[in-house]
């Protein structure tokens, strides 16, 4: 062969730093490179995942039939109302649509969805196919918004448009337009507040209201687990923003300041210390004397009724190493804090969409030595993994399966779980995970003898 | 008589949670049967993710596959460079013996001519000999059983040549398990046959555990026996249902005048003996003993179970040849198949399972590329107590009540997908088994109230 490939990929270099070995900065933020395996998805993705869990939209794919297939009620997201958002509609684009435009056949979808359903609210999301055809999802969609008289909402989510973060500010774009009121009239404000970057897997957006209730906090909405239509066109009305998943959250929450007046914080339900912080953060936020009291009051009590669980799981992981690879940056920060909680170190660390603020906190955290990655790839986490002596991986559905071949614990992550990681309640369930994996007896059997070789194989 | 969701309106322009995934996919799976192979998927980052996702979901192991990462300038200005860097980032870190190439939507749209350029790309690196194989896979353009044999298709088209006659059969199988894969193996040695088996991904897509960690994976249909297909005694091709048009089996035949056995997969009794009498045609081999008792067994267990079978009425869905043949088995066994149902649009299926039901008593509703939301609406018309089909019909279980044996791709949400085993003589056993079962447990949940409520409550 003319060229030599030993060697790693040169164009990914700058995506990789290790702490204290090197002061250069880390590169985030942009498109992946090809062949690299990136384990992002796409712009739609980002779209998908944020809007999904608003659970009384009719969410229509407009484009062909994968798209749809690949994220039909893929998330966790629970519902205390309507079912509707667990259903993916696709238009199932054909090749003749293709060539003659898909336009009459999403005016047709929409029409058809919007009478056997009932729904106030219509997403319709683009895919790449619809950017290069050149379907005019903006008309269509005003057109039937007029014809029904509800909210019909595009959302500019074409795969090749950016990254996943880009699929982010596409959900941001449409949620805006959602809650932006009809009249010019002034915003009546009350003294609740919207809770962003929650999208209630596995209840967890319910575990978090209920926190807010003991301490007298009012929440008017989440964005978007457990949402609906109603609740969302309130949003303008809150007095405070709080921000948990920023990746998704932060363009929209800049927006509503400017557009609403109302500030916003970054917290973070994850492990016992955020929670703590994030609790006490927004009842000064809020600055009445009785939050204040009540937090520190629910702080004490749940702190104290899970600390000595954490303790006792504590005792057996002491001196273990973990290694993070999640979708946003402010999981990956929370995660090692909360690794901390129970004694494990953090030896390799990185994300599919973080921030360069995030990755400098992250950086700020850890120690030295560790590795610190964006937008990784399997066999960047296989070498950091096997070299940093890695006994566990966090992260999602396809990273699962790599750490198992390479005989690794693993902490899901990801959008698919059955079990809360939010608040102190989830803090248990964490240390129970690490614990579950870490110490299970199968790693046990990966040493064992195994089989004697006959005498035959001796000759 | 088949039905077609055009003719079923309201829902005409819209798919309702599809039955089926998009080309590419199914492209992935075939190239991953093939020895040292890599696949890049020419596209956007995201379509290689979800499928990449999809299939680690199900065959829990790692499943790395390249993207050309296609962004707005690759989509305004062709994709060549992208693709180009793909190639050789692919090669620096996996060294692989042959690159597939498949396309999507994105890259057909724009008109990408991937055999022009993968064709510039050996001669530049001068490496004309390295195997690249392309597939057209756009996902407006099939289903992924459509893309499936097409790529296998193309595989053959670009590296089997006319060589000297040898004495193996081609043996050609739909995307069954890797457990599948390995008894029809084991079927043929013990038939003491010579065989090319492709695809084989029973090692690729089901890896023992084994250390050191390697990231290509030991195993697959090797090169050398792809590109001597053509001298082979006969092709067996087990895909009744696909057109010839994408054929790999027509192609052999056509091109170097192999004689070609289309038939079923070999599940149930029927089809087992046509596979078996198909080799014994072929080669004039007899049956050995070991194979007969099998079957005896098989004949043993189908008349201690034929009084519970015949209480059910199932809904079949899935791939249209994994359809077929358990419809076949469910004929056999007097489970009455209520409601049989591909996403895929292939035009021999309604005539083949109209055969295969001709002799029931009631008329099975057929449902050709339909969606999820019609098959459950047939399955309630159809009174219908057991699903058979891939995970996604957890759907008919949740709103219809309908318990589900899992069968074929994907299995999501239970462990195993890979290791279910359901071909052969003993196979279709194991798989009649888990039916009986299953309509058991569901008649015995509920056998002392519904007795109760019907008789005790009326007297």
């Amino acid at each position: 062969m003319a060229e030599d490939l030993a060697g790693s990929i040169t164009e990914r270099d700058d995506f990789i730093v290790t702490k204290g070995k090197n002061k250069k900065q880390l590169k985030c933020d942009t498109d992946s490179s090809a062949g690299c395996v990136s384990q992002r998805a796409c712009v739609y993705c980002g779209a998908r995942v944020v809007l999904n869990p608003i659970t009384d939209a009719i969410h229509l794919v407009h484009g062909p039939i994968g798209c749809a297939t690949y994220t039909w009620d893929i998330r966790g997201s629970l519902s205390s109302g309507a079912e509707l958002y667990r259903n993916s509609f696709s238009t199932d684009l054909k090749e003749q649509d293709i060539i003659f435009g898909g336009a009459k056949k999403l005016a047709a979808a929409i029409d058809g969805l919007v009478n056997k359903y009932q729904a106030k609210l219509v997403f319709v999301y683009s895919t790449c196919i619809v950017g290069v055809i050149g379907d005019d999802l903006e008309a269509i969609c005003n057109a039937a918004s007029r014809r029904h008289n509800i909210e019909v909402i595009p959302v500019e989510s074409s795969g090749f448009i950016g990254n996943k973060s880009a699929g982010y500010r596409a959900a941001g774009d449409a949620l805006l337009r959602l809650i932006k009121p009809s009249a010019p009239a002034v915003i009546e404000k009350n003294n609740s507040i919207n809770y962003l970057g929650d999208f209630n897997l596995a209840g967890e957006a319910w575990i978090i209201q209920n926190y807010l209730r003991q301490m007298g906090v009012e929440l008017n909405v989440t964005f978007t687990g457990d949402s609906h239509y109603t609740a969302l066109k309130s949003a303008p009305k809150a007095k405070l923003n709080i921000i948990q998943c920023a990746g998704s959250m932060i363009y929209l929450a800049g927006k509503m300041e400017e557009l609403y007046q109302i500030p916003y914080i970054q917290i973070s339900f994850l492990g016992i210390e955020d929670t703590a912080t994030s609790l006490r953060n927004i009842a000064a936020a809020l600055g009445e004397e009785s939050m204040i009291v009540k937090a520190e009051e629910l702080i004490a009590k749940e702190t104290a009724r899970v600390e000595d669980i954490i303790k006792g799981y504590r005792t057996k992981l002491e001196g273990k190493k973990a290694a993070i690879f999640v979708g946003g940056g402010f999981k990956a920060i929370s995660l090692i804090k909360q690794f901390r909680e129970i004694g494990i170190d953090v030896v390799m660390i990185g994300t599919q969409t973080g921030r360069k603020e995030e990755y400098e906190i992250m950086n700020e955290l850890v120690d030295d030595g560790t590795v610190i990655l964006d937008d990784a790839n399997p066999a960047e986490l296989e070498k950091f993994m096997m070299e940093k002596g890695a006994n566990l991986l966090v992260g999602g559905v396809k990273e699962r399966p790599l750490a198992y071949k390479l005989g690794i614990a693993f902490i899901d992550h990801n959008h698919d779980r059955k079990h809360p990681l939010s608040g102190f309640e989830g803090a248990i369930n964490f240390a129970e995970e690490v614990y579950s994996t870490v110490c299970s007896p199968v790693w046990k059997s990966l040493n064992a003898l195994g089989m004697k070789s006959g005498v035959a194989n001796h000759g | 008589m088949a039905e077609k969701n055009k003719e079923n309106v309201p829902f005409r322009n819209v798919n309702e949670n599809p039955c089926n995934m998009c080309m590419p996919m199914g492209g992935i799976l075939a190239l991953k049967g093939i020895e040292q192979s890599m696949v890049i998927v020419h596209g956007s980052q995201g379509c290689s993710t979800y499928m990449r996702r999809h299939i680690a979901e199900h065959f829990n192991e790692p499943v790395d596959v390249g993207s050309s990462s296609l962004n707005e300038k690759g989509t305004i200005y062709g994709g060549e460079k992208n693709l180009r860097q793909a190639l050789d980032n692919i090669r620096k870190v996996y060294h692989p013996a042959l690159i597939g190439i498949v396309t999507t939507c994105l890259a057909e749209t724009i008109g990408e001519d991937i055999e022009r350029i993968t064709g510039q790309y050996l001669i530049d690196k001068e490496m004309e000999e390295f195997p690249i194989v392309t597939a057209s896979t756009p996902g407006y353009g099939g289903s992924h059983f459509e893309g499936y044999f097409f790529t296998l298709k193309r595989i053959l088209m670009q590296l089997t040549e006319a060589v000297e006659k040898n004495n193996k059969i081609n043996i050609i199988i739909p995307n069954i398990s890797p457990a599948d894969i390995r008894e029809i193996k084991r079927m043929l040695a013990l038939m003491q046959i010579e065989y090319v088996l492709y695809p084989d991904f029973s090692d690729t897509l089901d890896r023992p555990f084994a250390k050191p960690y390697t990231k290509m994976s030991n195993g697959g249909t090797k090169i050398t026996d792809i590109r001597s297909m053509g001298g082979a005694v006969a092709t067996i091709q087990m895909g009744i249902t696909i057109e010839d048009g994408i054929s790999p089996g027509k192609y052999l035949e056509e091109e170097f005048g192999i004689p070609l056995y289309n038939i079923a997969i070999p599940m149930g009794v029927e089809s087992t003996d046509a596979f078996i009498n198909t080799l014994v045609e072929i080669t004039g081999k007899n049956v050995p003993e070991s194979i007969k008792q099998e079957r005896g067994r098989l004949l043993d267990g189908m008349i201690d179970s034929h009084k519970y079978n015949f209480q059910g009425r199932s809904v079949i869905f899935g791939e249209p040849e994994m359809v077929y043949a358990v419809t076949k088995i469910c004929v056999e066994n007097g489970v009455f198949p209520a409601v049989v149902a591909t996403g895929s649009q292939i035009g021999k299926f309604n005539q083949l399972v109209t055969a295969a039901v001709a002799e029931c008593v009631e008329q099975s509703k057929i449902l050709i590329e339909t969606d999820f939301s019609h098959i459950l609406a047939a399955s309630k018309e159809g009174k219908v107590n057991i699903g058979i089909g891939p995970s996604d019909g957890r759907y008919l279980t949740e709103k219809g009540d309908i318990p589900l044996v899992r069968l074929g791709f994907p299995i999501h949400d239970r462990v195993g997908g890979q290791r279910l085993l359901s071909v052969g003589y003993t196979g279709t056993m194991m798989l009649l088994d888990r039916i009986t079962n299953t309509l058991l447990e569901n008649k015995y949940k509920s056998y002392r109230s519904s007795m109760y409520e019907k008789f005790y409550q009326q007297g």
